[in-house]
Formats: structure tokens, C-alpha cells, sequence
């Protein structure tokens, strides 16, 4: 499967769970959540725009950086679909931008590339997933469902590039201070679910290997994407500089 | 995933409760304590305490396998006692003058005896079973020990002291020559090739050095001979000691010549059927695995022929320039490129997607090679007969093991429906993995997909 983990959307609902911040409606008629796209080519917004049907509602589409912070500004979306690679700063500059001001709007990262420092840092910045362009429509769907409620998004090779970042020995990082195991290393579970989401696995189906709730599931890709977001380990910069000069 | 062409197989496999568990547990998980080491010192020299302990290791003893001049076991008593090997093999041989031959014997049984490194059983362990070596060892033993009961019965004593040790240790090499395995072999081979003159490559002046230390040994044997016994009525006997032995070799030579012919028959026999069984595996991964592939796309006269000029492509340069199918043989390609060049010829020959999903990353040896090829495989079944529009590729990087994972999302099958006699699964995959150590399972369903789990153990020098 070449979408992200996903249960479908039995088990994603109606995206209505996020936080009620700015008092307006979080999500269009139906429950669709409303979806900005940003990408530098036309013909991939118009063929996102088709594949996503009338599940979700696509809100505005930008072409570029600067146009894009200002309208994902004004139109405050529930999901920001966002390039990676952009001229201008890419996906990183605009979820820098509009993260601080308006936390609501959540950012999902789409990429033909396979760039890991590029990916891990857009997720850094403040995304909450990531899937490749070549995931197919009714996947797309449920990544922005899942986005939309507040989950985090992992396709096989964010789980692949997340594990490869965590993998070295945290002992490379035992001179600092600062060392904190809460946020800098994975715990076996977190590691166990990344390694299915790797090998294709869904979430329910993770939940069944696991003998555990999807919902635990969730929590636990959750917290590997607050560790990645937070965690100062020297081994992720220092993974990611390698990775780029490769 | 549905294969029609799967053999039989484990069924389901709870991984759950499987080494994925174990590798849960790998010491990535261990506190970064404590921050400054412990080299800081501790009754000055801990490092000192350290390298002894290790220098006296752990385990029992192991033939090495580098570095070494007969049965590696000077290189072994120098790597686990820290002595200078030089200084060792000195010692040995003086041990061995001294105790007239018994230190040899000693020498020749602890050959026999002690595994060489990386192995669980000695050569005595496979001596044991054959019988020829054990006759013809016996047969040599008796030759010598017949010679040396002659000699000594006319007053040799200095000859006759060497005896026991002396057919101790020829009765050891024989066994040792005929039941050393791969490497070991391999250097026995070319060590006594350049000793005997085997290799022709010496030229004249090698045969002529030959005759000169034959003589010398001959004229030396017959003047101690001599010398010993001050009477010319004794060079009876010793033509008697001569017609003896003749006798021996008349009698026992051909013996010998068959047994050594019977020897390399067989080795022949068994590199034949391993090179066969090579071949199957590879003219399936190819060959068949395209016709298969045109069968299914008779309709479309383009793709078939492109298909066609492909396996023609990849045949010829299998055949003709030795490179095998699916150029994993290539130099400096590492595990992450080899999976790589799976899904790229995977996603080009059948169009399905691929998902391909790395971690971590290590050159190739042997063994891993067999696992790629095992992935290709399975991957090349999925993409074949699940139905799926894509398939998921795992490989793990660790420590102890490289695992790879395929999985589809396919109609899956009933592993138990499988008849047991079709190749696929069986021979390619399992089988594969099986002679390199590894192992392979497949978990699937009728309409729950599959997936192959491949896992290859890593020799402790490869572990980074």
C-alpha cells in the first residue's frame, strides 16, 4: 500500500475533534474539512484537487511561498497540503510562517522527492505527516481526515526515516547535558508500530498485531511525532547533515 | 497473495510472540550512562584489567583460521595467551625435538580435535564417519609401524624412539587431508602443492633441489645405518627392510590410488548438484518468471515482445559474460541499492508500485546476496499474483540480523493448499535462505494478502 497508515474512514470519522480555539466552525458542511493546496505545478494541484473528490472541501490554492501565508492567513484552512519542495524557502518556510500565528491549521506534507532531511525537517517545522505524491486518492482522503482530527500522519518511509534517525546509539549523544530519554529516544512500542507502518501495515492492522486499540495506536505515532518535532538529539541533525551529503 | 506457483510452507507465523519481539530488546535502549565513561581510572589501570580479561577470553579455543602455518593452533595459543606467535611456534618446535615427537603427535591429535574459529565441531567429528580415511590412515599407521618394528628390531634406537609419535601423527594428517572442509582445504591444497613440487610452475631447478635433499636424506639414513652396525652382513637385512616395504606399496598402492580417485569423484558429484540446484533457482527467477509474465500479457504483441528481448538480454549476459540476472553481483553495491534496484526492475517489469522502506545500511557479502535475491523473488510474486496495486518493501539493518519484510495487499492464499511438490516458495525462497543460515516464512490468507518475512543472521565481523 503506498498511502499512509490508515483505517479508513470507518474508523476516521468526521473530522470534529479539533481544538475549538477560534470559536469558528472547524470544518465545512458535512463535516469535510477544508483543505488548502500548495505546489508549484498546476497540474498536480488540479489532479490533487480531482482526486480528493468532494470528500473534503479544497478552500484555495497557492503556487507559491508568499501567496500562501497570506491566504492560508486570511482562509484559515483545516489542512494545508504542502509541497516540500518549493522555490522560496519550500513547505519548511511556509508551515514556519503560520504555525506561530495560527496553530489551528494543520499541515500535511506531500513529496515526489525522497529527500529525508527535507521531509524531517518540514515535519520539524510543525507538520503532522507526510505522504508521497504517488499515494493514491482514497489514502489521500483519509491522511487528511486523520490530519484534520488532530492525528499524525506516517507513511512507511517517514516511519523508515524516523526509525533510521532514532536507530544510532543514544550513548553518541551521552556527553550532553541536555540528554532527555522522555523525548530523545523511542521506546520499544513506538518502535514495534513504526516498524509495521514500514512493512505497509494499516492502523487497525497494527492494532490487531499488537493486541491493541487503534486509538493507542494513534497515541503512539502521536508521541514519535512530538519527539521528532522536540527532541534536540545531536543524532537527528547529525542524521539528517549525513543524509544530505550522501 | 495467491501463488500458483508456491510450495509448501510454515503457514501462519505469530510474529507477535516471534524474534521481532527479541529484537525489541537490543541494547539501543540502554541509558547514555554514565556521561564521562569509565576510563577516568580506577586503581590507575582499568584498561589493563580490561585487556587481560579479554586476552584470556571467553569460550573455548578456536583454530585460527589467518595467519597461520599448519592447523593454526600456534596462532591460536598466541591470540589467546598474548605471546609473540614467532615465539610460540619456536617453542613447539622445540617442545617436539625434545620430547622426541610426542609434543608433534600432541600437535597433529589437537588439529584433529579443536574446532577452527567459527565452527562447533573439530575435524575428528566428520573423521569419525569416514570409514575410507579411517582405513586408509590405518593402513599408512601399519606401513610405518612395520617399518619402524624392523628398524628398531636391528637397534635403530634413535630411530625407533620417534616411532609411536611419528604413526600418530601420519595416521592424524591423513585423516585431517581427507576430511578438512572449504578454506581449510583449499590452504592444506596449496601448501602441499608448493612442498611436493606439484605446482610445475618451479621449473628444473625445483626438481634438481628435490633430488639433492633425497639423496642427502638417503645418504644420511645409510650411513647412520651403517655406522650403527659395523658389519656388511647387515646390508642384508636392510635390502630385506626394502623388499618389505615394496611389498607394502605393491600391495596397498592401488588401494590408495582408488581411494584418493573415489575422493575427488565425489567432491565433483557434490559441486555438480549444488551448481545445479544454483542454476534451478536462477533459470526460475528468469526465465520462467517471464514466460509466466508473456503468458499473462499474450493479448498485448508489444509488451511481449518487449519482455522477450529483455529475458533474451539478460540470459545471454548470464550465459555468455557470466554476470548473473538482476546485476546484484555488481561491486560496492550496498543492501539499501539492492533494494533500490528490486523495486525500480519490479515497478519497470510488472508496474506495480513498489513502496521501498530502508533502514540503516551495509555492504553485501554472500549471505546477503541470497537474501536480496530471496526479496526479489518474493517481491516479483507479489507484484505477480496478489492483484495488488502495490507492495510494500521493508529491510532492517541490525546489529545481529538483516530482515526483510514483503508484504501486498493481495487476495492472499491458503498456504496449506499449496501441493507440495511446485517450486517458487519452496525451492527459490525458503531453500535459499535456508543454505546461507537464514530463514524465511510466509503468513497469508485467502483475501488477507501476504507477507514473506526474510531474516539473514550477520557474522559478528561484519557488525558494525
Amino acid at each position: 500500500m503506498t498511502g499512509p497508515a490508515s483505517t479508513g474512514p470507518a474508523s476516521t470519522g468526521p473530522a470534529s475533534t479539533g481544538p475549538a480555539s477560534t470559536g469558528a466552525p472547524r470544518t465545512g458542511p458535512r463535516g469535510r474539512p477544508r483543505v488548502f493546496i500548495v505546489d508549484d505545478h498546476g497540474l498536480f494541484r488540479a489532479g490533487v484537487r480531482s482526486e480528493l473528490g468532494d470528500r473534503v472541501e479544497v478552500i484555495g490554492e497557492a503556487d507559491d511561498v508568499e501567496p500562501a501565508i497570506a491566504a492560508i492567513s486570511s482562509c484559515l484552512p483545516d489542512v494545508v497540503l504542502l509541497d516540500v519542495h518549493m522555490p522560496g524557502g519550500g513547505g519548511q518556510a511556509v508551515v514556519a510562517a503560520v504555525k506561530p500565528v495560527h496553530p489551528q491549521v494543520r499541515f500535511l506534507a506531500l513529496s515526489a522527492s525522497d529527500a529525508p532531511e527535507d521531509v524531517i525537517a518540514v515535519v520539524r517545522a510543525g507538520a503532522r505527516g507526510y505522504v508521497t505524491k504517488t499515494i493514491s486518492g482514497t489514502d489521500l482522503v483519509d491522511a487528511v481526515h486523520r490530519v484534520a482530527a488532530g492525528d499524525a500522519v506516517f507513511s512507511p518511509r517517514l516511519a523508515g526515516f524516523v526509525l533510521d534517525a532514532f536507530a544510532a546509539q543514544p550513548a553518541a549523544d551521552a556527553g550532553r547535558v541536555s540528554f532527555d530519554p522522555e523525548l530523545d529516544q523511542l521506546t520499544n512500542r513506538e518502535r514495534e508500530v513504526l516498524r509495521l507502518i514500514a512493512r505497509g501495515y494499516t492502523y487497525k492492522e497494527i492494532a490487531r498485531e499488537l493486541y491493541i486499540s487503534v486509538k493507542t495506536v494513534e497515541t503512539h505515532v502521536s508521541s514519535v511525532l512530538r519527539k521528532l518535532q522536540l527532541s534536540t538529539r545531536h543524532q537527528l541533525t547529525r542524521w539528517a547533515a549525513e543524509r544530505r551529503l550522501t | 497473495m495467491a501463488w500458483p506457483g508456491c510450495g509448501r510452507d510454515d503457514g501462519y507465523v505469530d510474529e507477535h510472540t516471534g524474534p521481532a519481539r527479541e529484537r525489541q530488546a537490543a541494547p539501543r535502549d540502554q541509558p547514555p550512562w554514565p556521561p564521562g565513561g569509565w576510563h577516568g581510572g580506577w586503581h590507575g589501570q582499568p584498561s589493563f584489567r580490561r585487556h587481560l580479561s579479554q586476552r584470556w577470553g571467553h569460550g573455548p579455543l578456536r583454530r585460527a583460521t589467518g595467519g597461520r602455518l599448519a592447523g593454526g593452533i600456534a596462532a591460536a595459543i598466541s591470540e589467546r595467551t598474548g605471546f609473540d606467535v614467532t615465539l610460540v611456534r619456536i617453542g613447539l618446535v622445540v617442545a617436539a625435538l625434545l620430547s622426541s615427537g610426542i609434543a608433534l603427535a600432541a600437535y597433529v591429535v589437537a588439529w584433529l580435535v579443536v574446532p577452527a574459529a567459527g565452527e562447533e565441531t573439530g575435524i575428528i567429528s566428520r573423521a569419525l564417519t569416514d570409514r575410507r580415511g579411517i582405513g586408509l590412515a590405518a593402513g599408512l599407521a601399519s606401513v610405518l609401524a612395520m617399518v619402524l618394528l624392523i628398524a628398531s628390531v636391528f637397534g635403530v634406537g634413535w630411530f625407533g624412539s620417534l616411532a609411536w609419535p611419528l604413526v600418530i601423527s601420519v595416521a592424524g594428517l591423513v585423516l585431517i587431508w581427507r576430511n578438512a572442509t572449504g578454506d581449510e582445504l583449499a590452504y592444506l591444497r596449496t601448501t602441499a602443492g608448493t612442498m611436493i613440487g606439484e605446482a610445475e610452475a618451479g621449473g628444473w631447478y625445483r626438481i634438481m633441489w628435490r633430488a639433492i635433499i633425497a639423496i642427502a636424506l638417503l645418504g644420511g639414513g645409510m650411513a647412520a645405518l651403517l655406522t650403527g652396525h659395523r658389519s656388511s652382513a647387515l646390508l642384508r637385512p636392510l635390502g630385506g627392510e626394502a623388499l618389505v616395504i615394496a611389498a607394502f606399496v605393491v600391495a596397498f598402492g592401488p588401494w590408495w590410488l582408488h581411494i584418493a580417485r573415489d575422493l575427488v569423484v565425489e567432491r565433483q558429484a557434490r559441486a555438480r548438484a549444488e551448481e545445479r540446484a544454483d542454476m534451478a533457482s536462477r533459470v526460475h527467477d528468469s526465465v520462467l518468471q517471464t514466460l509466466a509474465l508473456i503468458q499473462r500479457r499474450a493479448d498485448d504483441p508489444q509488451r511481449v515482445v518487449q519482455l522477450a528481448r529483455a529475458q533474451e538480454r539478460e540470459l545471454r549476459a548470464w550465459l555468455f559474460d557470466g554476470q548473473a540476472p538482476g546485476s546484484l553481483d555488481e561491486p560496492g553495491v550496498t543492501l539499501a541499492a539492492g533494494v533500490r534496484l528490486i523495486q525500480q526492475e519490479v515497478e519497470a517489469q510488472h508496474g506495480t508500485a513498489v513502496e521501498a522502506v530502508t533502514v540503516g545500511d551495509c555492504g553485501l557479502d554472500d549471505d546477503l546476496g541470497a537474501l536480496l535475491a530471496a526479496a526479489r523473488e518474493a517481491t516479483v510474486n507479489a507484484a505477480k499474483w496478489s492483484g495488488a496495486p502495490s507492495v510494500s518493501l521493508f529491510a532492517e539493518v541490525e546489529p545481529g540480523e538483516v530482515s526483510i519484510f514483503v508484504r501486498d495487499r493481495g487476495q492472499g492464499f491458503d498456504p496449506a493448499a499449496v501441493p507440495a511438490d511446485r517450486k517458487g516458495v519452496a525451492e527459490s525462497i525458503k531453500a535459499r535462505m535456508a543454505r546461507r543460515g537464514g530463514s524465511a516464512t510466509v503468513r497469508s490468507a485467502p483475501g488477507e494478502g501476504t507477507e514473506v518475512t526474510l531474516k539473514m543472521p550477520r557474522p559478528p565481523a561484519a557488525r558494525s
